[in-house]
């Protein structure tokens, strides 16, 4: 066999494919046979578990495809034309794994197999209520079929070089994809993306089978959860890549695929938010399978969009035929949820009605009308181009000034409810309790206003006013979001200290132990306000450019720049051309730069390095933009972007929050005991006495 | 007191508005950031860092020769549209079909707040309806029902 690798990577793709189909089939046809009551010649239970089976084994053959498709890239075997694409001899060992999602095939079969990955997991745990586990098991098999088909047929990842002769070596990888956040990106946002399939094959299966009860929605909470945070994860860290690689000085340029990431994330949100009312009143039923599905639509929309050449984007993989293929899907999805809720829309029934206009519940329906119009919006402007084309028959550019126009005074309003829903109670609130809420974060909005107007902050003087105007309105309503949830913290931190003598601190612990799902959220809205302020500081960025000789120096904003020197270097990969820069801040040295453009010899690209350095207050920002051909010398762009640190500072507590968010609580009335062997427990049912302070832990709730 | 309180907020708003000078107009960054560059980097024309970019250079001498000619925003706009096509501007602004793309996120905006508003109000109603005109004596194990059920309801766990 002269290609054993590539073969047997084929050989495990038919087999996963094979697999899947038999998981999908065995599968519809045992829960039809189950919930119809119908004889088989086989029990419908057992072909249930054989489907079960079937797809854990599936999960070990896409494996061993992944596989297979690593190891080309480790043994530089050229004979695969996406290793000979994608790869070169000289590429670093951890550039040469990201290979595997760094194509359109090989990406391709990043989903297939983190889906196989999640359906593993689910199948698994079937245990915790079996037939849903079934339904979903099936609906995830045939999402899984859809995405084998395109890997065997239409976007095969061993294909062979026409011809079967490898080449001595690659072409080498996209240069600014050789970075190290390239290495974890992508496959957390395919974990997002991914991930959102299983919540989604859950609420169609509970739908399918008239689910009693919101069982299911527990269920999936933490499926949500932590597929919201790697999505968020993957987001933010393009956006991070974005700002230290590319060397524009920003880190969002409402780029369609980057629109493409952040729509099933608005939708998720929602989705994460309304599905409370549904858990606590029992209302929005009808609403929440279809942002699920909505949710899940638009992942297969992003893809669709980065693969298919239906808009222009720098992110964009080559155009390809597999656009149609992913529109058919779409369209068989939209077909079968929405059939399925037509057919069983009495099922989703509300258990109550909303009572009051001022209430937890209007508050949320309020933060979804407002994610879904931020949807919308972006959903809009990406796809507005296609339709000029269609309509006017010629294409038009939907740039960051039409986003930051539109979804900007959204994203202050949705700041506006982040403060303003916790604050209400669900079915009704009274005027006495909105006083005592509201008085602090509104004194905190205008003290910040007038705080910051008083320092300088006039942006209605400047040429941008608008951007200056929403960057103090967001100042000054995070500072009121902010102090509304510190003055939640300390209310039932409190509460907690007089009820249980313990410090400020230890009750806040405690508080937060007690209802880890409601604080771990008041955290993730403080991280995201605490985001919008980094995001709000670009409305100040300054910038300069010049051309450096030794000694020459840039001045901006009370920094001072000089140049100590600029040469050139070169390794096997690499050709690099870089300068050093003394960084003064006053009359004191703070730091060296070292800004650097590289040419990347096997793909024949070149690259920036963007030399950093970084406060709490702003981002000094070095761009190597090249030689001038004409004097030799480096030109250097030097950019001063304030807060951004505090993006960066804002997911670290947004990541934080959802993990505690995902702790389960601590139960009313329990404790930890620790046991000597020889004071064994006392029966199960037995009283526990314990101490005062833990009795009090299990107290009545704050 | 309250009303005291709310001029002097007044007073402070007013004089740290009126402090401080504004900084020069200049039409050239204006009309350089409503462009984007044809390099195919689908940047801002005066954001593009690409050095030695075959068009960004000479597309911003064409914005320094067309802003010395005196030309208003719109005139300058119109040249770029004629040389590059209506791909140029950064954001549809030629009006017409362009106004679309501002009009219908408004107004989707607006009818989706009204849906919720008629929505809030129907429920509001229906609830209302639903409420007996006279209360009547409830059994013991009723109320504790409701007593469970209004606990959960309240329930901080959210």
């Amino acid at each position: 066999m002269p290609h054993p690798m590539p073969s047997f990577g084929s050989f495990s793709l038919l087999l996963a494919l094979v697999l899947c189909t038999y998981t999908l089939l065995s599968g519809a046809f045992s829960l039809w046979a189950i919930s119809t009551g119908r004889q088989l010649a086989v029990s419908p239970e057992n072909l249930r578990e054989t489907s079960r089976r079937a797809g854990i084994a599936s999960f070990i053959a896409v494996s061993c495809a992944a596989f297979a498709l690593i190891w080309a890239a480790f043994t530089n075997d050229y004979s695969v034309d996406y290793i000979l694409h994608h790869t070169n001899r000289a590429l670093a060992s951890a550039y040469k794994f990201s290979a595997l999602w760094s194509g359109q095939e090989g990406s391709l079969l990043l989903w297939a197999w983190l889906l196989a990955a999640y359906g593993f997991v689910l199948r698994l745990r079937h245990k915790v209520d079996i037939t849903l586990s079934a339904y979903a098991s099936t609906i995830l098999a045939a999402v899984q079929v859809f995405f084998l088909l395109l890997l065997v047929f239409a976007a095969p990842p061993f294909a062979i070089v026409p011809g079967g002769v490898a080449p001595a070596d690659g072409f080498g990888l996209n240069p600014l994809l050789q970075y190290p956040e390239m290495v974890i990106h992508p496959p957390m946002l395919y974990l997002g993306y991914v991930g959102f399939s299983v919540p989604f094959a859950f609420a169609l299966g509970a739908l399918m089978m008239r689910y009693p009860g919101e069982k299911w929605i527990h269920i999936t909470r933490r499926w949500t959860m932590v597929t919201w945070l790697f999505l968020t994860c993957g987001i933010c860290l393009g956006m991070h890549w974005a700002y230290a690689v590319l060397g524009w000085g920003g880190y969002w340029g409402w780029d369609p695929v980057e629109n493409a990431s952040f729509l099933p994330w608005l939708t998720g949100t929602a989705f994460l938010h309304s599905v409370m009312m549904q858990e606590k009143r029992g209302m929005m039923k009808g609403w929440n399978v279809w942002l699920i599905f909505t949710t899940f639509l638009l992942t297969i929309l992003g893809t669709n969009l980065t693969r298919s050449g239906l808009v222009s984007s720098v992110h964009a993989f080559a155009q390809s035929s597999i656009g149609s293929w992913f529109t058919s899907f779409m369209v068989v999805i939209f077909i079968v949820c929405l059939f399925t809720f037509l057919y069983q829309r009495d099922h989703l029934k509300a258990e109550n009605r909303l009572e009051s206009l001022v209430s937890r519940e209007s508050s949320f329906l309020f933060n979804n009308l407002i994610l879904l119009a931020a949807c919308f919006t972006v959903l809009w402007g990406t796809l507005f181009p296609v339709l000029s084309e269609f309509v006017q028959g010629s294409k038009v550019t939907m740039g960051p000034p039409f986003f930051n126009r539109v979804a900007v005074p959204v994203g202050l309003a949705l700041i506006l409810l982040t403060g303003i829903g916790p604050l209400l109670s669900w079915r009704s609130t009274s005027l006495r309790s909105i006083r005592r809420n509201f008085i602090l974060p509104c004194i905190a909005v205008l003290a910040t206003a007038i705080v910051l107007m008083a320092c300088g902050v006039r942006p209605w003087k400047d040429d941008d006013a608008t951007a200056g105007i929403y960057a103090l309105v967001c100042f000054a309503l995070g500072a009121g979001v902010i102090t509304a949830i510190f003055a939640e913290f300390l209310r039932g931190a409190g509460v907690i200290r007089t009820q249980t003598s313990q410090n400020l601190a230890a009750s806040a612990i405690t508080l937060v132990r007690r209802n880890t799902r409601r604080y771990g959220g008041y955290l993730i809205h403080f991280g995201v306000v605490v985001m919008f302020i980094g995001l709000a500081g670009s409305a100040f960025n300054q910038s300069k450019e010049l051309e450096m000789g030794f000694g020459d120096s840039i001045q901006l904003n009370g920094y001072k720049i000089v140049c100590q020197s600029y040469s050139q270097d070169s390794n096997a990969n690499y050709d690099t051309d870089f300068a050093l820069l003394d960084v003064y801040h006053g009359n004191k040295k703070i730091t060296q730069l070292t800004p650097e453009r590289r040419f990347y010899t096997a793909s024949q690209q070149t690259s920036t390095i963007v030399a950093i350095h970084s406060t709490l207050a702003r981002d000094l920002y070095v761009v190597f933009m090249g030689r001038n051909p004409e004097t030799d010398r480096p030109i250097i762009k030097v950019f001063l972007n304030p807060l951004v640190n505090w993006i960066w500072i804002g997911v670290g507590v947004i990541i934080f929050g959802t993990f505690i968010a995902l702790v389960p609580p601590l139960k009313p009335g329990t404790r930890r005991v620790e046991v000597t062997a020889d004071s064994p427990l006392e029966p199960r049912n037995s009283p526990l006495k314990a101490p005062p302070a833990f009795a009090a832990e299990g107290g009545p709730r704050v | 007191m309250s009303k005291r309180l709310l001029q002097v907020v007044f007073v402070c708003l007013l004089a740290v508005t009126m402090l401080g000078a504004g900084t020069p107009n200049s039409s050239f960054d204006k009309i350089g950031h409503k462009l984007v560059c044809q390099c195919g980097c689908g940047q801002i024309l005066l954001e593009c860092n690409h050095v030695g970019c075959p068009v960004s250079g000479p597309m911003i001498d064409e914005l320094h020769a067309q802003v010395a000619t005196g030309l208003p925003e719109t005139g300058v706009l119109n040249w770029f549209i004629g040389k590059y096509g209506p791909i140029v501007l950064a954001e549809p602004i030629r009006g017409g079909f362009d106004d679309v793309a501002w009009i219908v996120p408004c107004v989707i905006f607006v009818l989706a707040t009204l849906g919720v508003a008629l929505l809030i109000r129907m429920w509001h109603r229906r609830h209302a309806q639903l409420q007996p005109a006279i209360p009547t004596a409830i059994p013991n194990t009723t109320t504790d029902t409701m007593r469970d059920r209004i606990r959960q309801d309240t329930d901080f766990d959210s």
